[in-house]
């Protein structure tokens, strides 16, 4: 008899809503009860309404009592078997887990069967999600188990241009918010004639709403250390910095680990895989201030100074961090570059409608039944993503409206809930798509009230380089009041 | 500052100095160190970087993550977001204001608690969030609230008071 392998999650949110209490529960009980486990500490799956969700591989399909329950089609497993899910678990729970034998799939009221074979799940499309959650985001060895590192290996083996050139012909679009084509990026940077270089990655996710940067750094940290290394040989740059928000210290801790790994496996350093090409890595913490969100501000603060923006031209592309041509990508657009190098820029390019090509990590927070990380191909109605996977409001009322793009993104009222998830489509309503983040207000809401709150933030968080937002913020908030107050 | 801080700034600074861009760098080693800024380590700072102090001074006062007097025992960070406010932040914030006696950005008379603002902790799904001492909690309620409180305060010992 092998170990049993189990998996509870050490994602931030998770941890937050006692996921922590319970693997230690797990590892008392698995003790006391004298049996032999694995515990493995995974990302989260994404569904926060079945967090702490408990995983459990078993041999094959016929050995879980419960896999016939969930109706689906057996997935491998790390060690071939299949993964059968329970939740939300409890520390409360956990001895009864045991007595019903959930080490091999046991029949229980909190089983959910295979865990894939979950309609939450299955009707998704995780391309840069693809390993969170299911793999040990501290291990190389198993990131590469799991397809990781296929990519690379595949830019090892192709001129910069070409790297480049598939960027291009992926479709992809930077994923912060701005959708500019990456590979029209990278080809500037490319183009640039200098010793050195720079790869930086945005992960100063700051709007409300938006997580799907931290559960992918937590998660699958080695995704986007890949992605942010093809980066590097397709520009020929030797050095790359993370920049992360100061309220992620899990995913600080989970990048460093994983940098280090990569390290020490010769992903990262002086010699990538032997091929004589370098590429250091490093993370750089920020320390909360939402303007570092915008590049040029980003930029600023990388190299330690207060975070006010550049005015553009030059493009950072020319002159960057330290004055030298510098890539700057959100965490979402390196974490897809893996799966286009590796799958090919055509199997990319296949998801999505017009423009808007690919895939994108959508997040459902707020007020929200079945709240957390949707990936589809661009083209989802914004109904669909707030009833079929949402189920709703969590409270139960009719929804009001949603807030989709952050504090300068827009509220979208529930008579356009039918628009698409497409950068084109939500500016045709005067919308914005963003960072993927979808706010769910229930119809108690005060819409006065945030609109008076998103200016306030948009104050109190400039950077005051501009009169017209330093000034014009204030005296919005003014004339939001004036209008409140009836004057 | 006591002399025990300067030197740990002068060390702090003379281990970083020599890294890309290290102003913010050293300034967080300086807040994880001391747990806050003085304003006598702005001109040590200043001095090694070979920088003014308004430029050092400008960056500590730019970031909200830096401050510039002691944290109580326990950092008390409530999410004010919108994903929050959609759960209930407001009152939670209410709650927590009445419960500990403070307003945002002030510290507990007796420095066990500090409490503060913060704009998202990545926890959308699980609203209201909060972090404690860098321990992140979700769908926080009131009573929720008080239980992480009661927690950490010390016991008063009964007889003596």
């Amino acid at each position: 008899m092998t170990a049993a392998t189990v998996y509870v999650p050490r994602d931030a949110s998770a941890l937050s809503i006692g996921a922590g209490e319970v693997a230690a529960a797990i590892a008392k009980e698995s003790s006391a009860r004298g049996i032999e486990l694995k515990l493995v500490r995974n990302g989260s799956r994404g569904a926060f309404w079945l967090e702490p969700l408990v995983e459990v591989v078993v041999g094959s399909a016929a050995d879980g009592q419960a896999a016939a329950a969930g109706g689906g089609h057996p997935q491998p497993a790390a060690n071939g078997g299949q993964r059968i899910a329970y939740g939300p678990v409890t520390v409360a729970d956990v001895p009864g887990l045991f007595a019903a034998d959930f080490l091999n799939g046991g029949a229980h009221p909190l089983c959910l069967g295979p865990t894939d074979a979950i309609p939450w799940f299955a009707t998704q499309q995780r391309l840069t999600f693809a390993r969170v959650g299911i793999v040990d985001p501290a291990s190389v060895a198993d990131y590469v188990a799991h397809g990781g590192y296929q990519g690379l290996r595949r830019a090892l083996s192709m001129a910069p241009e070409a790297i480049v050139q598939a960027v291009l012909d992926s479709g992809l679009r930077g994923r912060g918010g701005a959708a500019f084509p990456t590979g029209i990026k990278w080809k500037t940077v490319l183009e640039q004639k200098t010793q050195q270089k720079y790869i930086t990655c945005n992960a100063d996710e700051g709007d409300s709403g938006t997580f799907s940067d931290r559960m992918l750094m937590e998660g699958d940290p080695l995704c986007l250390v890949e992605g942010m290394t093809i980066a590097g040989l397709a520009v020929g740059a030797t050095q790359g910095y993370i920049y992360l928000r100061v309220e992620y210290p899990h995913a600080y801790r989970a990048l460093n680990t994983a940098i280090a790994a990569a390290y020490q496996a010769r992903y990262l350093g002086s010699d990538v895989l032997g091929s004589g090409k370098r590429f250091d890595l490093e993370v750089r913490l920020g320390a909360g201030a939402y303007i570092c969100g915008e590049e040029t501000s980003m930029l600023e603060s990388l190299e330690g100074k207060r975070g006010e923006v550049r005015v553009r031209p030059p493009l950072p592309a020319i002159k960057g961090l330290f004055g030298q041509p510098t890539i700057v990508n959100n965490v979402m657009t390196f974490a897809s570059v893996p799966t286009i190098l590796h799958q090919g820029a055509e199997f990319y390019k296949n998801f999505g409608m017009g423009r808007s090509r690919g895939t994108l990590p959508v997040q459902l927070a707020g007020n929200i039944k079945r709240g957390g990380l949707v990936e589809r191909a661009f083209g989802v109605s914004l109904r669909e993503l707030l009833y079929d996977y949402g189920g709703g409001s969590a409270t139960g009322r009719p929804i009001r409206a949603v807030q989709v793009g952050g504090p300068l993104g827009a509220y979208i009222p529930a008579s356009q809930f039918d628009v698409l998830i497409d950068y084109e489509a939500l500016t045709a309503i005067g919308a914005l798509l963003g960072h993927g983040g979808i706010v769910v207000f229930d119809d108690t809401v005060d819409m006065a009230r945030m609109a008076r709150y998103a200016m306030e933030f948009c104050a109190v968080e400039s950077c005051g380089k501009c009169t017209p937002c330093r000034i014009g913020s204030t005296r919005g908030v003014e004339v939001i009041d004036r209008i409140l107050g009836g004057v | 500052m006591p002399a025990s801080h300067s030197d740990t700034v002068r060390r702090i600074v003379e281990d970083m100095k020599g890294r890309p861009g290290p102003r913010i760098e050293i300034l967080h080693s300086v807040q994880a160190a001391l747990g806050y800024v003085p304003s006598d380590a702005v001109p040590i700072v200043a001095e090694a970087l070979n920088l003014s102090r308004a430029e050092v001074h400008g960056v500590v006062t730019f970031y909200h993550f830096f401050r510039e007097s002691p944290p109580g025992q326990h950092t008390v960070s409530l999410c004010r977001a919108e994903a929050c406010q959609s759960m209930g932040a407001d009152e939670l914030a209410e709650h927590a204001k009445g419960r500990l006696g403070v307003d945002f950005h002030e510290t507990t008379k007796d420095g066990t608690f500090s409490l503060e603002p913060v704009f998202c902790l990545g926890n959308c799904a699980c609203s209201p969030a909060a972090m404690i001492d860098g321990r992140l909690y979700g769908r926080l309620t009131p009573e929720a609230f008080d239980a992480l409180i009661a927690e950490r305060q010390p016991k008063t010992s009964g007889s003596k008071q």
